[in-house]
This record gives C-alpha cells, structure tokens and sequence, in this order.
C-alpha cells in the first residue's frame, strides 16, 4: 500500500551529470522492492507546477537513525527536475511510494543480464543486490551518450560479474549503443532472463533481440505520468494480455516494468485498431 | 452530524477542536451528505486507488470517470502537458464500458460504502439515454452527472453543452430514462458566450443541478519539436489555472438561479479555495487535478474549510453557502493619519 509522507531530503550529491537524492522515507523504503518508484511534488505547497515527478528507487536502507530511507538519481530535464535537483539537506518534499510493480524475479538461481540506459541503471542495483542474493549471476551493460551520463559506473562494476559500458560518442568503453553488444552480452552471460531501464527506443530493442533469441525480457518503461497512482489515465501504452488482447494499460499501476514481449513497441503513442475499445474495433473483432 | 471527519489524533489545537464542531454536512438535492468535498470526474478513476491515501467514504462522494455504453481506449499518447497552474489532458474518455463498470466499479463502491455521483458520457443523445436505463435497477447511487462538456471528442460539434439545445435534449433523455428519485446533475462547459443561457435550457428539460465547470479547451505547442504537444492536438485546461474561470460561472449562475443545486470545481487546492466557490454559490466542491498533486488533498481541503468555517464564527458550513451574493456590508471609512499616507496612495496609483 503506497504512502505519502513529508520526507526530509538527508543528501544531495553529483554523480557524473545526475543528483543523487537521499530521502528520509519511514514505512516506505521497508516494503519498497526493485522496480518500485516514488512521486514527488514540485516546487513546494503554493508550486505553478501541479504535477508530480516520478523517480526509480535506487537504493534502499531501511534501518537506521532516520527509520528508513531511500535513494533517487535525477536527471535535470525542466523546470520541475532543476527545483529538485537544489534542494538542501533538510529541505522537505511531498514522497508518495512506493508506487507501481515491482520486477518479477526469477525463483531459481539463473543468470541475468541488467541492461540500463543513461540514469536507467539506477532501479538495476536494487534489482542486482536482489538478483544474486537469489544465487543468480548477474551481467550488466550499461551506455549513454557520453562518459558524464553514464550511471553509478564504479558501484556496478563491484555488483556485475561482468560489466559492459557503451558509450555513442566512445568517450567509455564500446562505441555505440548497448543493443550493439547486447547479443555479445547475453552469449557471454548464458542469460536466461534480460531486464532494462532506459529510454523508450532501447527498451523497443532490448526486447526484440531478447524475444527473437527466446529470452524472458522484463523492461521498466518511461511514460509521462500526471498522478502516478492509477487515477488520470496519461500514461497508457498498448501491452498484450495473458488473452492475447491489446489493452492500453496505465504504466504507473500496471507497470512500469512489462514483460518485453508484451508491450507493443512499434505502436507506442499510438492506440492500435486491434486494441480493446479502439474506434470502430467491434467490427473488425477485438483479439488480435 | 459527521464532524469528527477526517481529524487526526496528534498535535490538536483549539482551532482544530473549533473546525471540528463545524456541522460540515450538506444537503445537495435532497441527498445528505457528510462532507461538501467530492472527487472530480476523471481525476479519480472509480474511487479504489484514492482510498489509499483518503477514506474514500468519508468524502462527500466519489464522482466517478465519464462512463460510456462500450469499452473505449481513448485518445494516443501524449495526453498530457503541464502548464502553468495548471495542465492540458486529452485522455479521450478512456473506459471499461457501462457494463463492466457497474459490475466491477459500482458495485466496489457500493460494497466499500462510498456515496457515489456517476458520470457518464454518449456520442449521441440515445446513448445518454441507454445509460441511464442501465444504472435505473441499480441501488446505491447517490446522483447521475452527465458529462455534455467533454473536450475531448473528435468533433467539438458534439459537445453538447455548447449549444443550449442540444444540451437540453441530452438532460432530458437522460431525465426520461432514471428514476425520478436519482437527482441528475447536468456539466456544463465554460467555452460557451452565456453559461447562464445553456444553465437555463438544462434545467428547463429536466437537470436537477447543475456542475460546473468542465475543462477549456486549450493548447500547447512543443517549440523544440515544433508541433503540438498532445497527441490530441487540442485538450482540456484544468488546474488553479481556470479558477476565477470556474468561480465566475459558479457567481453567474448562482445569481440567476437561486435555488439550484450546483456542484463548485474548476482548481480547488485548499480549504480557502473550496470557501471561494461556496461563497459564489456552490452546495458542494469536486476537487480534480489537485489530486494530482496531493493525492490526500480532498481530506485536507476538508479540514481547511471547516477551520476557515470556524474562523469566521459559524457553526454551519450551510451559513456560507452564497454568501458573496449579499448585500455589501457598509464600507467601514477610515480616516487618514497622515498627509504622507495619501501621497503614498498616489504614488502607487499612478
């Protein structure tokens, strides 16, 4: 059951071009799980900006001093994410969490590979430390644009068995993109489940190759969310139930995280003729 | 009746205790209810994901999401854009049906003990008509509101509400198809040159209330990519943004029609926010994209109103209800101190 609380904000530091945010986060960071992520309200009680902000949980501790606490990166991108990033300690933020499903973890121990894109790494470390405390081998590839985007770099190469880095501009590691390595990398890892965070068009192939070698994919979407909790309706994407029927479906309840075989990636923004209750889909039948 | 509403056990002052002795409940068309503070439609779904943060049967009632006859998958995606105080939606009426939503929706509301005001929404003014026949058998239901005001329709010829005919039409097929106890409360559009002119042929064909306002139509042009934002090209305003919107055409309506029962929403945030569209008028208050933003918001917008009640020496919620509408208290002349005083009040009004 989410929460919202007033949480002080324990720390605010760079890491490469992103703030890492430590907030205090009692009955949240508790039942908070790998995959999970919290809102929080902009610019304070009387703010011109109405909509809250959604942010992966990055890390958890939930003991201590504070009774719980939690960790997000944030990416300065407007308005909102630029207020955030100059908060103080001991500034306080409107939190509600933890929101969303979490990743489906696998019961045996297999072996993974965690695939994050730019800050997408950031839910991924929760998820490793989740992952090998199952006894799975976990690999990761991560890539950015550039070296300053990349995420958590140093943490992860301690929590990967192996650890690729892609970079476009090749300022880190491999030149290119994460999915030109990712059939290298799940060979290497024998990967029988791929997880991802990152933008949209990574996770679109991200999936593909995981679908087309038969591998489980579970992918965290990013859709803009006005409420985060279920009740707007924004942040629809078209995902094919266990029916078979397309439905667009709210990713801030039914997901973030998707199975990557079931969202249905090329038509993204798009409400497809086959989906339930699209235009004119009774005549045309409505399963796919 | 029901005071000791949405209080909370720590820290209680003597200001709490006073708002706490405010009689809050009102009686909006004949239904009594415990609390002036509603949902919005469409800003909370059917009730369930809000009452983790408020208990949703504490509330006035859930006004639940537009419903239509079938299932619809809305409009694409972007649906969303911030704007200043405020944001566009075009979410396109996105629904399960009447059919499952009285089956699941309804009937968990019902179930949880919610007072429920179902919204519902048609293409065409016999679909308004077969869904008030389907909710007539159905207990529980507290009001009907007929969303006439959507935005976000193919055809903005189809909002009904711009034209005081078609509206009329609407309420009336829907009037014909309930039971005559269900009050209908009929959503008006703020995109219209006479609100008061459309309030009079909805309530002339039938509209036991009135709910106003719905969102503007608005717009919002993405300058990095050049095009328009939403997916939908044009979508609904609503937010802090629209309030002296809303608050005008509770004010207008409310003077014409002194008995009417209206519903006040367009930006509430706070309990001075809700006394606002009171004072215009309005019996009870939706509050929408604010819970956006403080998915706790309806509690505490409850509890500032009643302390903003008590401040002002009532013991009633129902004293303030129009209360702007009176007659101006004589202005209270006070005397300049000072020759300075009056330099400096022209100064500034130069």
């Amino acid at each position: 059951m989410p929460q919202q609380i007033k949480s002080e904000i324990l720390d605010n530091r760079r890491s490469g071009e992103y703030h890492v945010l430590s907030l205090t986060a009692p009955g949240i960071s508790d039942i908070a799980k790998p995959g999970h992520f919290v809102t929080l309200a902009m610019g304070g009680e009387e703010s011109s900006m109405v909509l809250r902000r959604a942010f992966a949980i990055h890390q958890v501790q939930s003991r201590g001093v504070y009774g719980g606490t939690l960790d997000i990166a944030v990416a300065v991108q407007g308005r909102g994410t630029k207020w955030l990033s100059e908060r103080r300690r001991h500034d306080v933020v409107d939190l509600v969490g933890p929101l969303g499903k979490p990743f489906a973890l696998p019961r045996e121990g297999v072996s993974c590979l965690l695939v994050g894109g730019g800050y997408g790494s950031a839910p991924l470390f929760m998820l490793a430390q989740e992952l090998r405390e199952r006894g799975c081998r976990v690999d990761m590839v991560i890539g950015a644009a550039s070296e300053p985007k990349l995420f958590g770099v140093l943490e992860l190469k301690r929590l990967a068995s192996a650890l690729t880095i892609t970079t476009d501009d090749g300022s880190s590691g491999v030149p290119g993109r994460v999915t030109d390595v990712l059939d290298e990398a799940i060979d290497r890892a024998g990967a029988d489940v791929v997880y991802a965070c990152g933008p949209m068009p990574m996770l679109a192939e991200v999936a593909r190759i995981s679908t087309k070698r038969r591998i489980y994919s579970q992918c965290a979407v990013e859709e803009s969310m006005a409420c985060g909790i279920g009740v707007c309706m924004t942040c629809v994407l078209p995902v094919v139930g266990d029916d078979g029927v397309t439905r667009m479906v709210r990713s801030c309840v039914d997901g973030p995280i998707f199975r990557g075989d079931r969202v249905r990636w090329a038509d993204i923004d798009t409400i497809p003729a086959d989906a339930w209750g699209a235009p004119g889909a009774e005549d045309r039948g409505t399963t796919r | 009746m029901s005071r000791a509403l949405f209080t909370r056990g720590t820290g209680e002052t003597e200001r709490d205790r006073a708002a706490a002795r405010v009689d809050m409940g009102i009686d909006l068309a004949g239904v009594e209810l415990p609390s002036p503070i509603l949902t919005a439609s469409g800003c909370a779904a059917s009730g369930k994901e809000l009452d983790a943060f408020v208990d949703i049967t504490a509330l006035g009632a859930v006004v639940t999401k537009s419903i239509m006859v079938k299932p619809r998958a809305g409009r694409a995606t972007p649906r969303m854009s911030e704007t200043p105080s405020g944001m566009l939606n075009s979410i396109g009426l996105q629904g399960p049906g009447i059919d499952a939503f009285i089956e699941d929706d309804l009937a968990w509301l019902v179930e949880r003990g919610a007072r429920t005001i179902v919204s519902i929404a048609g293409e065409t003014v016999d679909e308004y008509a077969k869904l008030a026949a389907k909710l007539r058998p159905i207990a529980g239901i507290s009001a009907i509101e007929v969303n006439i005001s959507c935005p976000n329709v193919a055809d903005r010829g189809q909002v009904f509400a711009c034209r005081a005919e078609s509206a009329a039409q609407v309420v009336q097929a829907v009037r014909r198809g309930s039971d005559s106890r269900t009050p209908i409360f009929a959503k008006l559009s703020p995109d219209v040159t006479d609100i008061v002119e459309i309030a009079d042929s909805v309530i002339k064909a039938g509209a036991t209330g009135l709910s106003l306002i719905n969102t503007l139509l608005g717009m919002v042009i993405d300058t990095s990519t050049m095009r328009p934002t939403l997916a939908g090209v044009t979508g609904g305003l609503s937010g802090p943004a629209i309030r002296p919107v809303a608050v005008r055409c509770v004010w207008q309506v409310r003077s014409a029609f002194p008995k009417i029962p209206i519903i006040g929403m367009g930006g509430i945030r706070s309990g001075a926010d809700a006394m606002e569209f009171m004072l215009a008028g309005a019996n009870a208050v939706s509050v929408g994209t604010s819970v956006f933003n403080d998915p706790s918001a309806p509690a505490r917008i409850h509890r500032e109103l009643a302390g903003l009640v008590a401040d002002h020496g009532y013991s009633r919620l129902n004293d303030i209800i129009g209360f702007a509408h009176r007659e101006p208290d004589q202005p209270v002349l006070e005397e300049a101190t000072s020759l300075d005083d009056w330099d400096f009040i022209t100064e500034e009004r130069r």
